[in-house]
């Protein structure tokens, strides 16, 4: 997707369309699903291939697999408690899918589903609505005292219970856009500098010396943007834990 | 063994992972070129909900996520996680060994050393035995040579004092003969026999006290 013509065109790539032919388009199937189920396979792929030599010292893509499953589990267990083992299937799976949907972004032609509002509010809903049901499962009713904390003087009660429900509710519109405008910012400001070195190049003789500015930037975005995907990945799913700890301790 | 099949494995994997790439991304490109209805059309085409693929990726997500999720959980990470068990016991199995390991050479070593004092102690009482006995012996045999030398000295000064007595009857024999053969050779006649032995017995007195 070369920018055409003498216009920056940064957001066409962010467009979705249908894949996989007659069939993807008969069920509305986009190039976001495609990479979803890429990053599915990779996922599946990596503690598959990774678990198979099962070796007492483990080989490169077993330390890999390893690294992840302990990893992530360890997040579980010291952000959430002993409770957090139930969750870590879900927190890993959580992890792996926002993680592995940067990572694919980064290649060229690809799709980065994450950089979609729709994709990355639909996790962090999935997300808040577990967070609930998972209080009101353990706590019952008491999970309402949440938004009144202890001690605090009953006077300020009209004040301090919207706040902290609107504070609750502002958890996956934080969380979702977070990832959502990381991603995006990124992708454009790539696409922005990568349309400048093709426009410069195109200016004459000057233009092809001084577009090496532009390009040895995006060596930098790019690197920056690999950083940016992992640490996204990481916050969503250490936020995911931090709220699943409150829903499972309460304050 | 190991090395081949993790190579080809790894072959593999990135075959099937740059397989399901291109073929993504081209059927992505020959959808895009099919399908010119959805042009930029200015503004974000994340916030285009008219647009029914938007909302349709979401259902796709979930039902991928759900898959996802089952797989992971049902699995694949039960894999990794029984890997990890292993190692674990393995980890565990050793350290009892070497503990018991550990144990088993502490106890030879206790046992060691007691035998070893044991040793020591047998070692130090016969040592005392032969030393008392030996001193016992030495004590005996000096006592006896002693006591002979006691009577070998005895019977030497008994017969050291009679030979003296012997040579000092002589002696007086010898000095009244003596005596009498000067005093005749002086005065010309023998002298009475009685006065001259007095006289030596007199001067044998006075030289002795």
């Amino acid at each position: 997707m070369a920018a055409e013509g003498p216009t920056i065109d940064a957001l066409s790539q962010f467009m979705l369309t249908p894949a996989l032919g007659a069939l993807g388009h008969s069920v509305n199937f986009t190039q976001a699903n495609v990479f979803m189920l890429a990053a599915a396979a990779l996922t599946l792929g990596m503690l598959y291939f990774g678990a198979r030599p099962a070796a007492i010292v483990p080989g490169r893509l077993q330390a890999l697999a390893e690294l992840a499953y302990e990893g992530i589990y360890n997040m579980c267990t010291d952000q959430i408690g002993k409770e957090g083992r139930i969750f870590f299937p879900f927190v890993f799976t959580l992890f792996f899918f926002v993680l592995m949907g940067n990572m694919l972004g980064m290649l060229p032609y690809a799709f980065t589903y994450t950089s979609h509002i729709a994709v990355t509010f639909a996790l962090a809903a999935m997300v808040i609505v577990l967070v609930t049901v998972v209080a009101l499962r353990i706590h019952g009713l008491h999970f309402f005292s949440y938004f009144f904390p202890d001690g605090a003087p009953k006077l300020l009660a009209p004040l301090i219970v919207p706040v902290e429900i609107i504070s609750y509710l502002s958890r996956p519109v934080s969380l979702s856009i977070r990832l959502f405008a990381n991603m995006v910012a990124g992708h454009v400001m790539l696409k922005v500098f990568a349309s400048f070195v093709v426009m410069m190049a195109g200016a004459g003789v000057i233009g092809v010396f001084a577009s090496a500015a532009p390009l040895a930037l995006i060596v930098v975005l790019i690197g920056f943007e690999f950083l940016v995907a992992l640490l996204q990945a990481y916050v969503f799913a250490i936020l995911t834990c931090i709220y699943l700890h409150d829903a499972v301790h309460l304050h | 063994m190991l090395r081949p099949t993790r190579q080809a494995t790894r072959a593999a994997f990135r075959g099937a992972a740059a397989a399901a790439f291109l073929a993504a991304t081209g059927l992505m490109s020959a959808a895009q070129a099919a399908d010119p209805a959805h042009e930029a059309k200015g503004g974000m085409p994340q916030l285009d909900f008219a647009n029914p693929l938007t909302t349709a990726q979401v259902v796709w997500l979930a039902i991928i996520f759900v898959v996802l999720y089952l797989l992971l959980s049902r699995w694949a990470l039960p894999q990794v996680g029984a890997v990890l068990e292993k190692r674990a016991n393995r980890i565990q199995g050793d350290l009892a060994a070497a503990q018991s390991a550990k144990a088993s050479a502490d106890g030879a070593v206790a046992e060691l050393t007691a035998a070893t004092q044991q040793a020591q102690a047998t070692a130090q009482a016969e040592i005392a035995a032969a030393l008392a006995a030996a001193n016992e012996a030495a004590a005996g045999q000096a006592a006896t040579l002693n006591a002979r030398l006691d009577k070998q000295l005895a019977e030497a000064e008994q017969r050291i004092g009679a030979a003296r007595d012997a040579a000092m009857g002589a002696l007086r024999s010898v000095a009244a003969d003596t005596a009498a053969a000067v005093v005749t050779r002086l005065v010309g006649s023998a002298p009475a026999s009685g006065t001259v032995e007095q006289a030596v017995d007199a001067a044998l007195a006075a030289r002795r006290g």
